[in-house]
């Protein structure tokens, strides 16, 4: 099963490396990760995808909350909250392609965000499950390189994780 | 005796001349030379060369290097002996070492000064100082870090790290301390910014001496120790990440209370945590009050009297029956800091009819190895006290403790064939003349077991490496203990194999003249493994046999240490009675025989 959790860490050096390493040495498995600053700049939140039972999704946020750098630990539902990931795509295209690609950003809300003689880069924001759909519209063309940013979340309505 | 040079020291001009000299007076010390400078009042204190206790407590911060100020920190957190082993990159710190009067305690590998910290600790419940310098001396700390780690002891340890602009490149003794300690640690610290000096410390200690208690690590560069900063030691401590003390939830409170009186069989299983919250009088007053029957793990062992009718011994795999039959036959099980080792609940069955009742300080610890009904997460001492106020009298468990009075085993003991003694009766020779209050340490292996199963423990404290099982524990850490409160009888007891892993710290006991008692039981074997390789692999006995041992009674007398060879069991009472009444460190060799087994 798989568990969206959302961390405030101090923004100190070496605090991924604490998250990360705890992850590693208890044997929960990391899907995605993705970090970046709050809006108070010595807070950083770290989104984390990770895969597991519900014994180890308790143990998961129990040992976060014993790292004294971690702040605040909540996992997040995925029917109340917003989860996006930002991709982008490298695909093969030569210019007679380039309308049947476009057409396929269109309908994934995506743009183009880079063109070359044969390639196109096209970047997308969805959710892990539509990215997976496009990904697999664009293989037939031939993907040349994928990026994705990991999974980012956000509870719906009025509810926040703040510190 | 150390010769001072008169040191100069200075505080802010806002300091008027007739507080200073107020200040001074206070402190018995005399000033040579003042000048009111520009921005300083700058004096030399010819008494010691050190600046006056208690001198800017109201004061504002004081010019000083980093190095110096680590020594203020230490002295502002009451420590007065530290363990540790020198090098260049903690010289700084050395030098301003030097001009305190904190006691340094050289040990002779730089593992041994984490354990003796924790014995030092574990005695004084207060968080104890091991130091290293950078690469293989911080590396070296590790396995004691681990140990500390594992049985939650406060520790505050300090190395030296390369120049910070140097970190990266590999330089000579250039090692990731706080990387490679990271999971061993409760919380660790690169000190990269001299400003943050005080507030580290100040965190450092707090963290490792409250919560669940364990190791913290602060690694110092070279070239940081020599920086000039202000320094002021804050009085205060916030972490708004970190909230360690609480009263444990009412309603669980309530649950349990009412779990306890409605059971026939309850029984309380006491663990190591209630030493490290100091709670043990408060659970010997719960257990009374309620008439519940107590089991320890290894950890526990103490936390009630051994000799107390409630007690029903150690349980895990190698456990006392009765206490075995207890928890898995108690309708209600009261876990109090005990964090249900592997080991402890090794012939634990999982049953359906079971309540559990787990009281931790770690809310993670609680349902980690056992299905939890009512957890209490919380400061035993405060959950103690508000389950004593909320549990009404005695449940009605009568003919429980009778019934587990029947599975109380024998202490009878097998003569020892000639030219041995049997270390089951050794211990209780040694318990027979052992002060009360003695502080007895069991190293890992079969005389861990010998002893944790045979020795009385009535006031006294038995210290022994739990979770990690990290041999050669014992004399260091008894070392540490004895350095702790000297006025204590303490006794290391470990193996002929857990002995060699240690027995160069006999020097470090002569040279500070710290009065340990050490007792080997020499049956030239590994024996714990040899006994795993007789029963699970048939008897292949690989890499056990510990042939090539010096004689542990010449390696005494090489170091100056009097000693005795205890080879028949006429000989036990009066070598136990010369070692205790020595008043120097003294050395015991047990001859065991070599197939003695750890359990009958």
């Amino acid at each position: 099963m798989k568990h969206t959790i959302s961390v405030l860490v101090e923004n100190h050096a070496g605090v991924l490396a604490r998250v990360a390493g705890l992850f590693a040495r208890r044997g929960f498995n990391i899907d995605s990760l993705a970090v970046g600053v709050t809006d108070d700049e010595r807070v950083s939140r770290i989104t984390i995808v990770a895969d597991g039972s519900a014994y180890t999704l308790e143990q998961i946020e129990k040992q976060l909350n014993k790292l004294i750098d971690v702040i605040k630990v909540k996992t997040l539902h995925n029917d109340s909250a917003v989860t996006r990931e930002l991709v982008l795509i490298k695909v093969s295209c030569t210019p007679k392609q380039r309308p049947e690609i476009i057409s396929i950003a269109d309908i994934a809300k995506g743009k183009i965000s880079d063109i070359s003689t044969n390639s196109m880069t096209i970047e997308l924001s969805d959710t892990k499950q539509n990215l997976d759909t496009y990904e697999e519209l664009l293989r037939p063309y031939g993907i040349k390189e994928v990026v994705r940013t990991g999974t980012i979340a956000m509870q719906k309505g009025e509810a926040t994780v703040r510190v | 005796m150390r010769c001072f040079t008169p040191v100069l020291h200075a505080c802010p001009q806002t300091v008027t001349k007739r507080e200073l000299f107020s200040h001074i007076s206070l402190d018995k010390c005399a000033v040579v030379w003042y000048n009111k400078a520009v921005s300083n009042i700058e004096f030399v204190c010819a008494a010691t060369g050190r600046r006056p206790k208690g001198m800017f407590q109201n004061l504002s911060k004081v010019r000083m290097t980093v190095a110096k100020a680590m020594t203020e920190c230490l002295a502002a957190e009451g420590i007065s002996t530290v363990f540790g082993y020198p090098g260049a990159a903690i010289c700084p710190f050395y030098d301003e070492l030097y001009k305190t009067d904190i006691r340094h305690i050289l040990v002779r590998h730089e593992v041994n000064g984490g354990h003796a910290a924790s014995g030092y600790a574990r005695i004084t419940g207060k968080p104890a100082v091991a130091i290293a310098t950078s690469g293989p001396g911080a590396l070296n700390l590790i396995t004691a870090i681990a140990t500390a780690y594992m049985d939650s002891v406060p520790m505050v340890v300090i190395t030296g790290q390369v120049n910070s602009d140097q970190i990266g490149r590999d330089v000579f003794q250039e090692a990731d301390i706080t990387g490679s300690a990271e999971p061993f640690v409760k919380h660790s610290y690169l000190l990269k910014r001299p400003e943050d000096t005080a507030e580290v410390f100040k965190r450092a200690f707090y963290i490792a001496g409250t919560g669940r208690r364990g190791p913290v690590l602060i690694d110092v560069p070279f070239d940081v120790q020599k920086a000039e900063i202000d320094f002021e030691y804050p009085d205060t401590v916030d972490i708004r990440s970190y909230r360690p003390s609480s009263t444990g939830n009412g309603n669980q409170i309530k649950r349990a209370a009412a779990a306890i009186a409605e059971s026939n069989k309850p029984l309380i299983l006491a663990g190591g945590g209630l030493f490290t919250g100091d709670a043990a009088s408060l659970m010997r007053d719960f257990a009374e009050k309620t008439d519940i029957p107590v089991v320890s793990t290894m950890m526990g062992l103490g936390a009630i009297p051994t000799d107390s009718p409630l007690f029903y011994g150690m349980l895990g795999m190698h456990g006392c029956k009765a206490a075995n039959t207890a928890v898995n036959s108690c309708d209600t099980l009261i876990l109090m800091g005990a964090r249900v080792g592997d080991r402890a609940i090794a012939a634990m069955k999982q049953r359906d009819d079971l309540t559990v009742i787990h009281i931790d300080i770690d809310p993670a610890e609680i349902g980690k190895n056992l299905d939890v009904d009512i957890p209490i997460v919380g400061d035993l001492t405060l959950v103690l006290g508000q389950l004593l106020e909320a549990v009404k009298g005695g449940a009605d468990n009568s003919g429980w403790k009778e019934w587990l009075d029947g599975f109380r085993e024998d202490k009878a003991i097998e003569p020892a064939p000639a030219g041995y003694v049997n270390p089951k009766e050794f211990i209780h020779a040694l318990d027979r003349q052992l002060p009360h209050n003695a502080v007895v340490v069991a190293d890992v292996g079969q005389n861990q077991i010998w002893t944790a199963r045979n020795i009385t423990i009535n006031g006294g404290r038995f210290l022994t490496s739990g979770g990690m099982g990290t041999m050669g524990y014992s004399l260091p850490a008894a070392i540490g203990a004895k350095l702790a409160d000297p006025s204590r009888q303490v006794v290391a007891i470990c193996g002929d194999g857990s002995f060699q892993m240690q027995m160069m710290e006999l020097a470090t006991a002569v040279q500070h003249d710290v009065a340990v008692k050490v007792i080997v039981m020499r049956n030239n074997y590994l024996g714990m493994v040899r006994e795993l390789q007789e029963k699970a692999y048939d008897n292949r006995l690989m890499a056990v046999s510990i042939d090539g041992s010096p004689c542990f009674t010449k390696l005494a007398d090489a170091y100056g240490i009097a000693n005795e060879l205890v080879d028949s069991p006429e000989k036990m009472e009066g070598a136990i009675k010369r070692m205790l009444e020595s008043d120097k460190p003294y050395l015991i060799e047990a001859a065991v025989e070599d197939f003695e087994k750890t359990i009958l």
